[in-house]
């Protein structure tokens, strides 16, 4: 398995501020790959490192085995799509589309021939002549796919590719970059903040907080079995337990995540615990039912989902509650 | 975002009677210099006629305050497009120690009432003992043209260095090409529109020349002098149609190139 790219104990500090601390972090050739964190957690800036605009602090980038350290943004076989498009609001979208091509001294027939094409690849037939600013937020996000699928990259870095459009052009959009990502089988990377985004996209996740890595796997592993605390918390709104109340459920004295989906209401008694119904949120598919389990002080209410179909409890009304023991997940550390 | 609902009547009228408040003695001017009597500006004017023009053609002492005039701008607003522009690239860039500090003062002029920047400017011209030139008054209006220019070029700056800048590299363009195709294109109607500025606010500038020009007149001052004469009083309305049409043409002019932003044309062959 080739490697697209390679980070090998990659810091990049900002004074005191240690944006990416230790990072070590493989991206296979053809992953379309997600870096998951809140704000801060050096995501972004790991992006930045690979696609040029920040130099490493420490330790080492490859792109395809080789050392990019050192090299400029403008020489490295690697395309960004911009967070708000950054398109060259003075060009049209068919200028726009050519740049890189123009830059690297393409004559003008084969670039106004490879620009239609991209524009077709992206359903933009037909925009060329028009200005950016003309263009709506879904429009604008494909001519930046354009321009950069143009110079045929290696790896696409994406970040935050979906963060200004509308909730329902998000999802189209999911489904049609995951569709053009298998066509090219180029590598993408892309950064996000919206957990539901990576699980969707991605086939590898990488979750990052304050700098470090924490965990990467496939949007499965990352889901049902997460490493620490943060990210059971982050990827998914689990159950995270603490090692009083996992000792109480029958397991080790440790953390521990259970997804909501994964805990049944059953009849008080017959369940692995008992508690009261305390607060319900209809979301539509199902109900999210938190349920105060007795147990040590402090100990946050257990929330269970209840699927649509099956009538929630009320609130106030004692229930039980049960799961596989497969479901009760530990984590490491404290 | 345009509304569609009909405005009231009232806030209707009260709009367009502010509107015709501010414009109607613009035309009072031009109708002026058309008018037959030279005495009284009296209303209706009692004819019309055009000889206005073909006197102030022929009158020696128009022509002197009026090269003076578009010599004084046309340097101030070169001065004011080399060191302003700097100044933007620099304090938009970097970021240093009092960066906050400098970046207002340069500001300042403008924010000063021209009195006090000719004051000071007169009594450090006395101090340093430079005579009255047309050097003095250029450097005196150049310290509020650079802010015009500097403004400018630092709103467009703002929005360029960082992302466009980016995407242009990210797509393979060196910084030469990133600055030929990207950044120039880009610059260049907000320099344009800061120079025209600058050079109409000069063009028309009467406070700051007052106290920087000794016994030399620029235009504007030649006409404050020529309205309290009573003689051939329209030629003043005609060399007032003459500074409007100077100041008003770049004005139009800069706001159109800066309009939106978006519409910059050029570049990208």
């Amino acid at each position: 398995m080739t490697l697209a790219v390679e980070f090998e104990n990659v810091s990049r500090h900002f004074g005191a501020v240690r944006a990416v601390d230790g990072v070590d972090m493989a991206i296979p050739e053809g992953a379309f790959f997600a870096m998951l964190g809140p704000s801060g957690s050096g995501k972004t800036t790991c992006l930045r490192l690979i696609s040029g605009f920040e130099t490493p602090t420490a330790g080492t980038i490859r792109i395809f085995g080789q050392d990019a350290g050192r090299v400029p943004p403008n020489r490295r076989n690697v395309n960004t799509v911009f967070q708000d498009y950054a398109l060259f609001p003075h060009m049209t979208v068919q200028q726009n589309v050519e740049y890189g091509l123009m830059v690297k001294g393409i004559d003008r027939r084969t670039r106004a021939r490879r620009a239609g094409e991209m524009l077709g690849l992206v359903q933009l037939d037909g925009f060329g002549p028009r200005r950016p600013g003309e263009l709506s937020g879904g429009q604008r996000q494909r001519v930046a796919l354009a321009r950069a699928l143009v110079n045929e990259p290696r790896v696409l870095l994406l970040d935050e590719p979906l963060g200004a459009l509308d909730l329902k052009l998000r999802e189209a959009m999911q489904d049609e970059l995951k569709a053009l990502q298998h066509r090219l089988g180029i590598t993408f990377v892309f950064v996000t903040h919206d957990q539901g985004e990576a699980l969707s996209m991605a086939d590898r996740v990488a979750v990052f907080s304050a700098g470090r890595l924490v965990q990467v796997g496939s949007p499965a592993e990352v889901y049902d079995r997460p490493r620490t605390r943060f990210v059971a918390d982050f990827v998914g709104s689990s159950n995270v337990l603490p090692p009083a109340l996992a000792a109480r459920l029958g397991g080790p004295a440790q953390w521990a995540s259970l997804r909501p989906e994964a805990v049944r209401i059953v009849a008080p008694g017959a369940g692995r615990i008992d508690g009261r119904v305390v607060a319900l949120r209809f979301l539509g598919a199902g109900t999210r039912v938190a349920v105060a389990v007795a147990g040590p002080a402090g100990a946050p209410p257990v929330v269970a989902f209840a699927p649509a179909g099956q009538p929630p409890p009320a609130e106030g009304s004692p229930v039980g509650l049960h799961w596989a023991d497969a479901a009760l997940h530990l984590m490491e550390g404290e | 975002m345009r509304s569609d609902a009909r405005l009231p009547l009232a806030l209707t009228l009260a709009a367009a009677g502010g509107l015709m408040f501010l414009h109607l003695p613009i035309l009072l001017i031009f109708l002026y210099a058309f008018t037959t009597d030279e005495r009284t500006y009296q209303f209706p004017p009692p004819g019309y006629t055009l000889q206005w023009f073909g006197v102030t053609w022929n009158r020696a002492d128009v022509w002197p305050p009026l090269w003076l005039s578009l010599k004084v701008a046309a340097v101030a607003t070169t001065l004011a497009l080399l060191l302003g522009s700097l100044a933007a690239a620099a304090l938009s860039r970097a970021s240093f120690f009092g960066r906050e500090q400098i970046s207002l003062l340069i500001i300042l002029p403008i924010a000063l009432p021209g009195i006090i920047t000719g004051m000071s400017l007169r009594s450090a011209y006395a101090v340093m003992d430079i005579p009255f030139s047309t050097l003095t008054i250029v450097l005196g209006h150049a310290t509020f043209c650079i802010v015009i220019v500097y403004n400018n070029a630092v709103a467009r700056l703002r929005r360029l260095s960082g992302a466009l800048a980016e995407a242009s590299a990210d797509l393979g363009a060196n910084a030469f090409q990133t600055f030929r195709f990207v950044i120039l294109p880009n610059m260049g109607s907000a320099l344009l529109a800061g120079g025209m500025l600058a050079f109409a606010l000069s063009f028309d500038e009467v406070i700051v020349t007052t106290f920087t020009a000794g016994q030399q007149s620029t235009l504007p001052i030649w006409m404050l002098n020529e309205l309290v004469r009573p003689r051939q009083r329209p030629v003043t309305n005609v060399v007032a149609i003459v500074v409007f049409a100077t100041t008003f043409v770049p004005i139009l002019l800069a706001y159109h190139l800066t309009r939106g932003g978006d519409a910059t044309a050029g570049a990208g062959k």
